[in-house]
C-alpha cells in the first residue's frame, strides 16, 4: 500500500508542469501522416505548447471580445479571434463565424445577381 | 482495433482547468466554446505535429525530435512559448532523470525483497504494470535498459 502511495507521490513532486496527458496527444500525433518515430522530448514539447496554446487562444479571444461586458468567453469570441488574428488563421475552418440565416440567404442572392451582371 | 473519435480529442476535464487558470478569476466559459477549444488544441497539435516533421525530413531524419518541435512554433509564429517550452523541458529532462535512477533503485531493491511470500509477487507485478506505462513513452527515443 504504501509503495504504491509513494510512487503517487513521486510523480507530484515530480513535475512535470504538464496536465495534458501525453499518452493521448501522442496518439494525435501518430494520425499524422508520414509520422513514423517520436522522440519523448519532442512528445513532451508538443503536450506542453498544447498547453500554452490553449492558454493563449483563451486569453486572447477574451480579450479582444465581447465577451468582457458579459464576463463569459463565448464561442464567437474564439470565432471572431480565428478570422483577425494571423496566429489562430489555421483555425477559421474549425472555428466558422455563425451568421443568421436570414443574412446567408441575403448574400445568396448578391452573389446571383453578380453572377447575372457578369 | 476501432478508434474512438473520443481519443483524438484531449480530456475536457484537463482542457476546462487550463482555461479557467489562463482567464482571470470569476470569467465563466461557455460549454461550447470550451469545446471548441478542445477542438483547436486537437488541430494545434496537428499542425504541430506536421510542420515538425517537414523539419525532420528535410534534415532525412525518421523521428521527430525537439529540435523539430522549437522550430515548428518558430515557423507558426508562436515565438512567445519558445522560452518556457525550454525551461519546462528542462525540468522535465531532470525529472526523467531521477525517475530513472529511482526505478532502477526499486528494482535493486525488489531483487532483493523477492524471496519471500506469493502475496509479495503479485504486488510487485502491479508495480511493474505500472512502471511500464510511465516507461512507455521513455523507450521510444532511448535504449531499454536490460534486466539481468
Amino acid at each position: 500500500m504504501s509503495a504504491k502511495n509513494m510512487e503517487k507521490v513521486e510523480q507530484a513532486t515530480n513535475r512535470k508542469n504538464i496536465s495534458l496527458p501525453m499518452s493521448r496527444v501522442r496518439l494525435i500525433m501518430k494520425s499524422s501522416p508520414d509520422v513514423s518515430c517520436i522522440n519523448q522530448d519532442a512528445l513532451f514539447l508538443t503536450t506542453k505548447a498544447t498547453e500554452l496554446f490553449v492558454q493563449h487562444l483563451a486569453l486572447s479571444s477574451y480579450k479582444n471580445g465581447s465577451g468582457k461586458e458579459t464576463n463569459t468567453l463565448s464561442y464567437s469570441d474564439l470565432a471572431n479571434a480565428a478570422e483577425e488574428s494571423e496566429t489562430f488563421q489555421f483555425l477559421t475552418d474549425i472555428l466558422p463565424k455563425k451568421i443568421l440565416a436570414r443574412e446567408y440567404l441575403k448574400s445568396l442572392e448578391e452573389m446571383e445577381k453578380d453572377a447575372d451582371n457578369l | 482495433m476501432a478508434e474512438k473519435p473520443e481519443d483524438l480529442n484531449l480530456p475536457n476535464a484537463v482542457i476546462t482547468r487550463i482555461i479557467k487558470e489562463a482567464l482571470p478569476d470569476g470569467v465563466n466559459v461557455s460549454k461550447e466554446a470550451r469545446r471548441a477549444i478542445s477542438q483547436a488544441a486537437s488541430v494545434f497539435v496537428l499542425y504541430a505535429t506536421s510542420c515538425a516533421n517537414n523539419f525532420a525530413m528535410k534534415a532525412k531524419r525518421k523521428t521527430l525530435n525537439a529540435g523539430d518541435v522549437m522550430s515548428a512554433m518558430e515557423e507558426m509564429e508562436f515565438e512567445r512559448f519558445l522560452q518556457p517550452l525550454r525551461e519546462a523541458l528542462e525540468a522535465y529532462k531532470k525529472g526523467q532523470k531521477g525517475k530513472k535512477e529511482a526505478s532502477e533503485q526499486k528494482r535493486k531493491d525488489k531483487e532483493k525483497k523477492n524471496s519471500p511470500g506469493e502475496n509479495d509477487k503479485s504486488r510487485d507485478e502491479e508495480e511493474d504494470e505500472h512502471m511500464d506505462d510511465e516507461q512507455e513513452g521513455e523507450n521510444e527515443g532511448e535504449e531499454e535498459d536490460v534486466e539481468n
